[in-house]
């Protein structure tokens, strides 16, 4: 590929989805993008990007930024988040709440569903969620194709080995041929919905807890700022934000605070106002 | 360093599971079936046993009900690891004292999963 084909992605990349396509990455594009090469019927990678460069197809640049993603997940991964969800965030909620009202949890990178089931899970099994409450959790991320694997709720054996007890899986999952498939108890207690991070979403509304795991990782500065200080605003006031192992506000912006004793949970800053 | 004993029939398994707990810091020892495991285990009880289920001589499921019979019995972690992969065999082990199952073929990572689940790693 030359450098100015690389650039052109790179630029693309960043535009559409945030992602920060640096040189030692170069790799994953001829594995990634040579699928998309063969199934618009052209030769390699290198007569795709010229294909775009000489008129921009919306349909095959939103098939190569969908190639392009990293959707790597699995349940319960880190564990801690689930826990903190389970020992500090719901009891708190619960609690201001008086048992009563809606709880609204939003998993903003939610790839092929295991954070959202495993957030459902560990909603199930709260003591202090009375069975029936209203619980609503939404699942969203960029890429179509994962959300279609999500909605299934369909998992290899593979799959479900990684970060799945087996007696949560005994518990909420049935066997279907050689797969195994989450019940409906679970499955449906998550709703899901195509939406670019970059892009508009008040009209998801407002939550009292957001999970944004491993996603902001791949975006530059401006954009993280740019997210997080969205993320915030459909934030209840005494909501709570989870980021993943490897991220941070520290530095980004001071729309959320890290809270004291608990590793990776955010609240927001009372103080804070989004510049206009 | 803590202690695991791998008891498969299959000489090749015995081998992987080997090679990736010790990498994971275990001390090993090997079993090829569930009467050869009892004996072993009267001799000291491991810290974790990784089990097999179909096995000559005694199967995993008769050496996990001895064993959590012996005394001292109660205390190896035993992770399940077999290819029979339906819901029966799950719940039958589990019910017979197993703390975790792992479906085969594994990796290193299903491994670590697994161990990490019930707090040997
Ligand atoms: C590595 S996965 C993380 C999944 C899960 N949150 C976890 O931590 O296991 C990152 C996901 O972010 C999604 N993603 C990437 N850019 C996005 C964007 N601009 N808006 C929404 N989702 C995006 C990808 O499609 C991918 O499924």
């Amino acid at each position: 590929m030359t450098p100015q084909d690389f650039d052109f992605l790179a630029q693309l990349l960043r535009q559409r989805s945030g992602l920060v396509l640096t040189p030692d990455k170069s790799y994953l594009i001829e594995s990634r993008l040579a699928p998309v090469a063969r199934r618009e019927g052209m030769n390699s990678v290198d007569d795709l990007i010229a294909t775009i460069r000489a008129r921009r197809d919306e349909r095959i640049v939103w098939s190569i930024v969908d190639a392009m993603t990293t959707n790597e997940t699995f349940f319960f991964r880190d564990k801690a988040p689930f826990d903190l969800l389970r020992d500090v965030v719901l009891p708190d909620l619960t609690s201001k709440r008086g048992g009563g009202g809606k709880l609204r949890v939003w998993c903003a990178a939610a790839s092929t569903g295991q954070e959202p089931y495993s957030i459902a899970m560990t909603i199930d099994q709260a003591p202090q969620i009375h069975k029936g409450a209203m619980v609503e959790i939404v699942g969203t991320d960029i890429s179509p194709r994962v959300l279609e694997k999500a909605k299934s709720g369909l998992y290899s054996q593979f799959e479900v080995q990684r970060g799945l007890p087996i007696q949560l899986l005994m518990r909420y999952f049935d066997k279907i041929d050689e797969s195994w498939r989450l019940k409906d108890s679970i499955r449906s207690t998550v709703q899901y919905r195509t939406q670019n991070l970059l892009e508009d979403f008040r009209g998801l509304g407002k939550f009292d807890v957001i999970f944004c795991r491993n996603v902001l990782i791949y975006f530059d500065g401006a954009s993280k700022t740019n997210v997080l200080e969205r993320l915030a605003q459909q934030l209840n006031d005494d909501g709570a934000l989870i980021l993943g192992a490897a991220e941070t506000v520290m530095g980004i912006t001071d729309a959320f605070r890290a809270a004291s004793g608990h590793r990776g949970l955010y609240l927001r800053n009372p103080g804070w106002r989004r510049a206009a | 360093m803590k202690t695991c004993l791998v008891v498969d029939d299959s000489r090749v398994v015995r081998k992987v599971a080997r090679r990736i707990l010790e990498e994971m810091r275990f001390d090993i020892s090997e079993a090829a079936d569930g009467m050869e495991a009892l004996e072993r285990c009267r001799g000291g009880m491991p810290d974790a046993i990784l089990l097999d289920w179909n096995m000559p001589v005694m199967n995993g499921i008769d050496f996990l009900r001895a064993l959590r019979r012996e005394q001292g019995g109660e205390k190896p972690v035993v992770v399940f690891c077999t290819t029979e992969n339906d819901m029966d065999h799950i719940a039958e082990a589990i019910r017979s004292g197993a703390n975790e199952y792992i479906m085969k073929p594994f990796d290193s990572e299903i491994l670590e999963s697994k161990f990490a689940e019930v707090g040997l790693v």
